[in-house]
């Protein structure tokens, strides 16, 4: 299934995560996820929140730079060898990960991640997702 | 042709003849009563009546910008304070402003000088001319307030700050022709985007009038494309009189110098022999008309060169190369000379950096830190880190490619680099100084 994620451009510097968290607080969004990718000039933040429309505007008009990717969510084994059948699915059908984190522990037998592939489609048609 | 424009093709001959005449008045002038100027001509064996030809102000001392600091705030004014009606004041960053005391017959030329600036560029009594330079001791809101209403214009005077009210002002009252820094135009475009405002849809603004700080050919092409104006170069400088000196036409890539009231000349920075047109040089100015605080061969520190031929337009006064640098704005870097002007014309070739950008210099115990900040515009911005670091390499590439060093390139978010409304400091240079 894919979904929308905002991701906005952080300097690194202190507060500006807690700037953006809160604006989102203040507005009523809600965070589901968040991945934090960064070097040592400037961060990336990419989240996944409960109403996406109003997080991209609230974020914008706080002033950061926001973009809005398709991602895609995908159901995995919670067991020995549920990662590696799903990375070999991916690399039969050619496709390759741009990056990924998690979004949340499903209910006992299974695990949700958020991938970004460089082909969207074609990993959703190789998972049957 | 507007009646203002007239002089602007004086035939060259009786420009020459005009010159040497006002020459002869004023080397006189200044001898007689700027003590300063009198001892130094004294020093030299050189006096007033040996000026029989244009070529003999050669022989003539130089005055300087350090001249005006030490004889502030009254050393080289010449005229009695009955006479004087303005004093503009230019602050120097270290120590004492200097100051400029004019005449009512100086502020008239100032004022007929930008006039021709503005009726060169195309814009006319019909044009609503936007003055958001700053106004007061700083020359460039009142230069280019007095030149709009002699041209007649609508002159609308917001002075620099307080952009969203410029901007709706500039919508509402249909603003043609805006005057300010490049740097204030860049921002008021940013705020004027955040404003959901279109320049080319929402507005009626054809001319922008830049000056008072260097830009690039390649800052005035993006200024062009984001905007949708002619951006025109005005150059002046407050010890001279204040933009409107020389002028971008049409045809020329360089200045019309009203060389009527300003004559140009340019020498060697380290010899100070005059060079020929067509050389590069530092240019010099001296004040044909101006008996307030008149100005005989004053070093601007600006580099440039005066062209040789004549400009497809017609006119007939020489042009100038446009400034891209100060003989006082190079740097030394880890050994290497660099003018920032370099810097931004290499950024500028990327069109995912905005134009704004900083460049930063800090002692550390070994090599000193080079550091360019630089902007990423809205539409450049990836979720992907690796699309960030590959431009990152490519801006590094190209500035390396051009000034030979490798500085540490940081991309920061789009609005976060300091935005100026007047003159913008773009080089941070916190170093140790050696002397």
């Amino acid at each position: 299934m894919t979904v929308k994620q905002i991701s906005i451009f952080l300097e690194n510097r202190p507060g500006q995560l807690a700037k953006a968290s809160r604006a989102l607080a203040e507005n009523g969004v809600n965070i589901a996820t968040l991945s934090l990718a960064d070097t040592t000039d400037f961060g990336i933040v990419r989240m996944i929140v409960d109403d996406h429309d109003k997080g991209y505007d609230v974020l914008a008009k706080a002033g950061f730079t926001v973009r809005q990717t398709e991602v895609v969510m995908v159901k995995v084994a919670d067991r020995p060898g549920g990662m590696a059948e799903l990375m070999e699915k991916l690399d039969k059908a050619g496709v390759d990960i741009e990056y990924s984190y998690a979004y949340a522990l499903g209910s006992g037998d299974s695990a949700i991640l958020i991938f970004r592939f460089n082909d969207n489609a074609k990993a959703e048609a190789a998972l049957g997702a | 042709m507007n009646k203002i424009s007239e002089k602007d093709y004086m035939e060259t001959g009786a420009l020459r003849k005009l010159q040497l005449e006002k020459l002869q008045e004023l080397i006189p002038y200044e001898y007689e009563r700027v003590p300063l100027f009198r001892r130094r001509c004294d020093e030299k064996g050189v006096k007033p009546r040996d000026l029989a030809t244009l070529a003999d102000l050669a022989k003539f001392p130089f005055m300087k910008k350090t001249d005006l600091r030490d004889e502030y705030p009254y050393g080289l004014t010449a005229a009695p304070m009955k006479d004087i009606v303005r004093f503009h004041c230019s602050s120097g960053t270290t120590g004492k402003p200097i100051c400029i005391p004019s005449t009512r017959e100086d502020i008239e030329i100032w004022t007929e000088s930008a006039a021709r600036c503005l009726a060169m560029y195309g814009i006319a009594e019909e044009d609503v001319l936007q003055v958001s330079y700053g106004y007061g001791l700083f020359t460039g809101g009142l230069g280019a307030h007095y030149g709009g209403e002699r041209l007649g214009c609508a002159v609308l005077p917001t002075g620099a700050g307080n952009t969203e009210k410029q901007i709706m002002l500039m919508k509402d009252l249909g603003t043609t022709a805006i005057a300010c820094t490049p740097s204030y135009f860049l921002h008021l475009a940013d705020v004027a985007t955040k404003m959901g405002v279109d320049f080319r849809r929402d507005t009626k603004l054809k001319h922008g009038i830049f000056g008072a700080e260097p830009w690039t050919d390649e800052m005035r092409r993006r200024i062009e494309e984001v905007s949708g104006i002619t951006a025109h170069d005005i150059y002046g400088l407050t010890e001279i009189a204040g933009p409107g000196v020389a002028g971008n036409c049409p045809y020329c890539n360089g200045l019309h110098i009203w060389e009527d009231h300003f004559y140009p000349e340019i020498v060697d920075p380290d010899t100070l022999e005059v060079l020929p047109d067509g050389e590069e040089g530092e240019l010099v100015f001296t004040t044909l008309d101006r008996r307030g605080t008149p100005m005989v061969r004053y070093r601007t520190r600006d580099i440039s060169r005066l062209q040789t031929g004549r400009c497809k337009c017609g006119r007939t006064m020489r042009v100038m190369d446009r400034i891209h640098a100060r003989t006082d704005d190079m740097l030394i870097i880890h050994g290497v000379n660099v003018f920032p002007s370099q810097i931004e014309t290499s950024l500028m070739k990327i069109p995912e950096v905005a134009p704004h950008y900083q460049i930063y210099l800090e002692s550390t115990d070994t090599l000193d830190l080079f550091e360019i900040k630089v902007e990423v515009t809205p539409e450049a911005f990836s979720d992907n880190i690796r699309d960030l670091e590959e431009l990152r390499k490519r801006v590094l590439m190209v500035v390396k490619t051009i000034i030979g060093l490798t500085p540490k390139i940081t991309l920061v978010g789009p609005g976060t680099l300091p935005r100026s409304e007047g003159k913008i400091k773009r080089v941070i240079d916190n170093r140790r100084k050696a002397k």
